[in-house]
């Protein structure tokens, strides 16, 4: 399609204007155009009704004047003389009248006016003037007066011109020779020709005129219409881009004023209900961080007192000795748990921000798997790490791509075999131009069918009575889901009862970038069932 | 406020300013076993006058306080002393974290911090402030800047820059150097003394502020250059 022809299908697409304006066009032509046929219709059939009326009359007397005429010539036996006496009068006044007169005849000849003519109007043709189905009606000794349309032929010398005419004929005896003679009185049409050619042109210029009215004014009138939705458009768009300050301007009581005022309204609820939802947001942020302080500095001493008793448990009996410990070990959780929970509120208040900056996966991947080495031979499972090969290029705020990571890492060490298969852990890289992922398999219990959704749930635990090695606090995972969110990336899990599980972490090689496909697939390739669990975006 | 501890042969003073009372005492307890001489100041608007009495060689400083406010204190006292200042904060959160970094403090820790890692800090601290000085003349130069290491001299042309201690040493570090690029992880080491990984918006903060004081225009640096995805460099001498 050329570009001009798409500009203007895109224009007739999005302008009301222009439709309304050009389907009330085309109906209005329409109309008018069957009105205006319809006039012209009834003004030449009243034209030439009028007329052939006015003409019948007037043959009908010129033949009664020429016959008053012939009887009282008296007892003339030429009948070639009386013929032009009857003919001469008759079509000088003609002339003078402005219509042509042709005697012919004798009618019982059985001969075409135009061969057995005795005399007529000068310049006439007359074979095409008179029509044949008139000659026949008047064949016939004492055939009434008859009438018909034809089109007049003459040339420049006659004096009545050609074009559309009316032929009447009527029949005269001559006393001379006793023989009926046919006369034909041709009168042009011109003048009615020309009347109706005015009132034409009359009404194509005020079918024009009327067009364009019509048109005007239904652009004024849509345009009083539209352009308040125009303006209430751009206002709508102005508000969904966050300038909830954003109204329209109200003007008179219409139905229009009525738009606008309810839009407004709608405008000032959403601007209230915002507001309340920002100011709770707010409240519910200072709620944490308050939370946070207070909870935070006895907490402090707790711990630093819990330390200062841990380094002198060697004085103590082993009773309370193993309670130091104990301490130790409890406060460690209890502020790991209550870590958790602080960040886990602040993505709830929307409070948690980025910190962009370019990241390889690899790199963190090295670092997590070093920092969870302990962990790892703790448990007896060997992590091992299938790099790509090219870097896992991303942006993201590498504190928290680390805490996913490890969150993911220290889940899937927590959840290997042990004493199974080596290694208990793979961790495996991909990269490409649109995405950088991690994938973390184990070969440990793995999920029941619908436990891949609900694993990222708060404080959920695939089977209630297992023993808790690492210490988790059950939301690890659900803040690193939210942690992806918050880079647009996705964190997704399969698994297989017995067969293990495997998470994989895609996120976008630009911040902000959006993705469509990861690098990585989800079902890890040494599955042994053919689908993948439900996914989670 | 307590009395100082009367054992003489300490590591160093720290004054603890902090409005938590049992906080406060169990700071001290830690310090004292740890053979820091410590005195503790629970308002904010007596921690300089405290400071001021007591000359310490470190102040640890909590932000939320009756009477001022922690970012004022932190304020008021590098107004007139480079003294190494660790705030205490119980918010993790980046925008408290850099203003407190912003308004003078070398460093932060966050509560609920183990004990051991808070004293790592503060020896760090002490050691760099009055750690053994080279015994050679030693002078350095990055572009207009001029550094006498031994006199703790920085100027532009005549005009001198005062610089805290760990301004000073982070610039130094990067003259001493200035054909590496040194990563925000390999200045934490270095400047601040940390062997792990702590916390690179450290690094971030004292180079911006080291910069509003040494360059000419700060949003175009000459002296401290940014390499991009690497850290910094010493800018052209």
């Amino acid at each position: 399609m050329r570009p001009s022809l798409r500009r203007a299908l895109t224009f007739w697409r999005r302008s009301i204007q222009a439709r309304v304006v050009v389907s009330t066009l085309v109906l209005s032509t329409v109309v008018i155009t069957a009105v205006g046929w319809y006039l012209l219709r009834q003004t030449r059939d009243g034209l030439l009704e009028n007329r052939v009326d006015s003409v019948l009359a007037e043959s009908a007397t010129e033949v009664r004047d020429a016959e008053v005429a012939l009887a009282g010539a008296g007892t003339e036996s030429d009948e070639s003389k009386q013929l032009r006496e009857l003919a001469e009068p008759l079509i000088t006044r003609g002339e003078t009248r402005g219509y042509g007169v042709v005697l012919a005849g004798p009618v019982d000849d059985r001969r075409r006016a135009a061969d057995g003519v005795a005399s007529f109007t000068p310049g006439l043709d007359l074979d095409r003037s008179i029509p044949a189905s008139l000659e026949a009606r008047l064949a016939t000794v004492g055939a009434p007066l008859a009438w018909t349309y034809t089109h007049v032929e003459a040339d420049d010398s006659a004096d009545i011109p050609s074009g559309p005419g009316i032929v009447v004929g009527a029949q005269i005896q001559l006393p001379a020779d006793g023989r009926t003679y046919a006369v034909y009185f041709l009168y042009p049409l011109d003048e009615q020709e020309e009347t109706l050619g005015l009132v034409t042109q009359g009404l194509l210029t005020a079918a024009v005129v009327l067009l364009l009215l019509v048109a005007g004014l239904a652009w004024l009138v849509t345009r009083q219409v539209v352009t308040p939705v125009r303006l209430a458009r751009r206002v709508a768009e102005r508000l969904a881009a966050g300038r909830l300050q954003e109204r329209l301007r109200v003007t008179g009581e219409d139905d229009l004023a009525r738009l606008a005022t309810s839009f407004n309204q709608m405008a000032s609820n959403l601007q209230r209900q915002i507001r309340q939802l920002e100011e709770l947001s707010r409240v519910q942020r200072r709620f944490v961080s308050d939370v946070s302080h207070e909870l935070r500095t006895p907490l402090t001493t707790v711990r630093m007192a819990g330390d200062v008793l841990h380094d002198a448990r060697g004085r103590f009996d082993p009773g309370t000795a193993r309670a130091a410990e104990l301490l130790q070990t409890e406060l460690d959780r209890f502020e790991t748990l209550l870590a958790d929970l602080l960040e886990i509120s602040r993505f709830d208040a929307g409070a948690a921000v980025l910190d962009v900056e370019e990241l390889d996966l690899g790199d963190i991947v090295r670092r997590v798997v070093e920092s969870t080495r302990p962990l790892a031979e703790q448990r007896g499972v060997r992590v091992a790490v299938v790099d790509a090969d090219r870097p896992c290029l991303a942006e993201g705020d590498p504190r928290r791509v680390e805490r996913v990571v490890r969150n993911l890492l220290t889940n899937a060490i927590d959840h290997a075999e042990v004493g199974g298969r080596d290694p208990g852990v793979v961790v495996l890289l991909g990269s490409d131009e649109n995405a950088a992922a991690v994938a973390v398999r184990d070969y440990g219990v793995g999920l029941e069918p619908g436990e891949s959704a609900m694993v990222f749930n708060r404080f959920w635990r695939s089977d209630p009575a297992r023993a808790r090695t690492s210490g988790g606090t059950g939301l690890g995972l659900s803040i690193a889901l939210e942690d992806t969110h918050l880079h647009g990336g996705w964190l997704q899990a399969w698994g297989r009862p017995r067969r293990g599980a495997q998470f994989r972490l895609t996120l976008p090689r630009h911040a902000g970038g959006s993705l469509r496909r990861s690098p990585l697939p989800l079902e890890p390739a040494d599955a042994e069932s053919r689908h993948a669990d439900e996914v989670l975006r | 406020m307590s009395e100082p501890s009367s054992d003489l042969a300490t590591h160093g003073r720290v004054l603890v300013v902090d409005d938590d009372a049992a906080l406060a005492e169990m700071l001290s307890i830690v310090l004292r076993q740890e053979g820091f001489d410590s005195r503790t100041v629970a308002r904010g608007d007596d921690a300089l006058e405290a400071f001021r009495g007591y000359k310490p060689d470190v102040v640890l400083l909590d932000l939320m306080l009756p009477g001022r406010d922690g970012i004022d204190v932190c304020k008021e006292i590098r107004g007139e002393s480079g003294v190494p200042i660790v705030m205490l904060t119980a918010k993790g959160d980046t925008v408290d974290v850099v203003v407190g970094l912003e308004s003078g403090a070398d460093d932060y820790v966050v509560k609920p911090f183990k004990p051991k890692e808070l004293i790592a800090r503060i020896r760090a601290r002490v050691r760099r402030h009055d750690g053994p000085e080279v015994e050679q003349q030693e002078s350095l130069t990055i572009g207009e800047v001029h550094i006498d290491v031994d006199g703790h001299v920085v100027t532009r042309g005549v005009e001198p820059i005062a610089l805290t201690p760990l301004e000073f040493d982070l610039l130094v570090c990067l003259a001493r150097k200035p054909w590496q690029v040194f990563t925000r992880e390999m200045l934490l080491e270095q400047v601040w003394g940390y062997r792990h990984a702590a916390d690179t918006r450290l690094v971030n903060v004292h180079v911006q502020r080291l910069r509003s004081k040494v360059e000419r225009d700060a949003e175009h640096p000459e002296v401290v250059v940014t390499v991009r995805g690497v850290g910094y460099k010493a800018g052209r001498a």
